[in-house]
């Protein structure tokens, strides 16, 4: 009988790899008797899935705009472009 | 075709200065480190500029470049890490399980609607919080992984670790980042279920 503490560990393997169909197995099953366990797997996933959506964003320039170079910044590089 | 020769490359700065530096803030959370590495890429950019082909955009084509610095960073940084994060102990100290490896500390109900959670600005701040307050190996790891979505073989060679290892680096990574992002994020905005 897995652990908790194994099933959080192999839960995180999975999203690597694939594991071992009979650990597999133990992990499916423990799940369905384990609310902090499939609460665990649920927001883990939900974190990655988060981080998918703010990239694919990213990448068609709608992320979440904040971040900007400063202005002394800004121009610093564009004079090392200039004399490179 | 030769494409874009007239154009100022100091244009480029105002074009995509902003938008690579997001783009590395996001992946290493470290201001200068990501302005030094924007210019760099806008160095590299204007000394390849006969092989910038026109097939894709000037964007891509600048964050093709990026990526390869911040691949780059990483690899630098886990060469001064002198451990290897595996055995690291677990910086995130106390053990959210019992000696019987149940959860003594189980993971709180998130509540409300958390799929909306990437519509929130915070959340990105709060995670580049989080993910600071791991060792940068494992940051490194979590952002290869999660963020640029690299699979497990190519990460281990940027970082110099075996396999096992970065499962293992993952693995704390997670179970530290779920932690910080409850405490700090759905504690203060009141969503915390039973």
């Amino acid at each position: 009988m897995l652990a908790c503490r194994d099933v959080a560990e192999l839960i995180s393997r999975s999203m690597d790899t694939s594991i071992p169909i009979g650990k597999w197995i133990g992990v499916r099953v423990h799940l369905l008797m384990c609310k902090f366990c499939a609460r665990y797997e649920r927001q883990l996933l939900l974190v990655r899935e988060t981080l998918r959506r703010l990239v694919a964003e990213e990448h068609r320039h709608e992320g979440p705009a904040g971040e900007t170079l400063s202005e002394v910044e800004r121009e610093r590089i564009k004079k090392s472009l200039r004399n490179p | 075709m030769t494409k874009a020769v007239a154009v100022d490359p100091a244009d480029w700065v105002d074009r995509y200065g902003d938008y690579l530096f997001r783009y590395a803030m996001l992946r290493l959370r470290d201001r200068s480190a990501s302005e030094d590495l924007v210019q760099e890429t806008f160095l590299a950019a204007l000394k390849n500029r006969d092989s910038f082909s026109g097939g894709s955009s000037e964007a891509t084509w600048l964050i093709g470049i990026l990526k390869h610095k911040i691949a780059d960073h990483f690899r630098r940084q886990s060469r001064e890490v002198s451990l290897p994060g595996g055995d690291l102990p677990d910086p995130s100290g106390d053990d959210p399980f019992d000696a019987a490896g149940r959860w003594s500390n189980g993971p709180a109900d998130w509540g409300g609607n958390p799929a909306d959670l990437f519509r929130q600005k915070e959340f990105v701040q709060q995670m580049a919080k989080c993910l600071s307050g791991l060792p940068p190996n494992q940051a490194n790891a979590f952002t290869l992984r999660e963020i640029e979505g690299a699979d497990t073989k190519e990460i281990c060679k940027v970082l110099n670790v075996t396999e096992t290892n970065l499962w293992v680096i993952l693995h704390r990574a997670r179970m530290f980042l779920r932690r910080c992002l409850e405490s700090s994020w759905f504690d203060r905005t009141g969503r915390k279920g039973s």
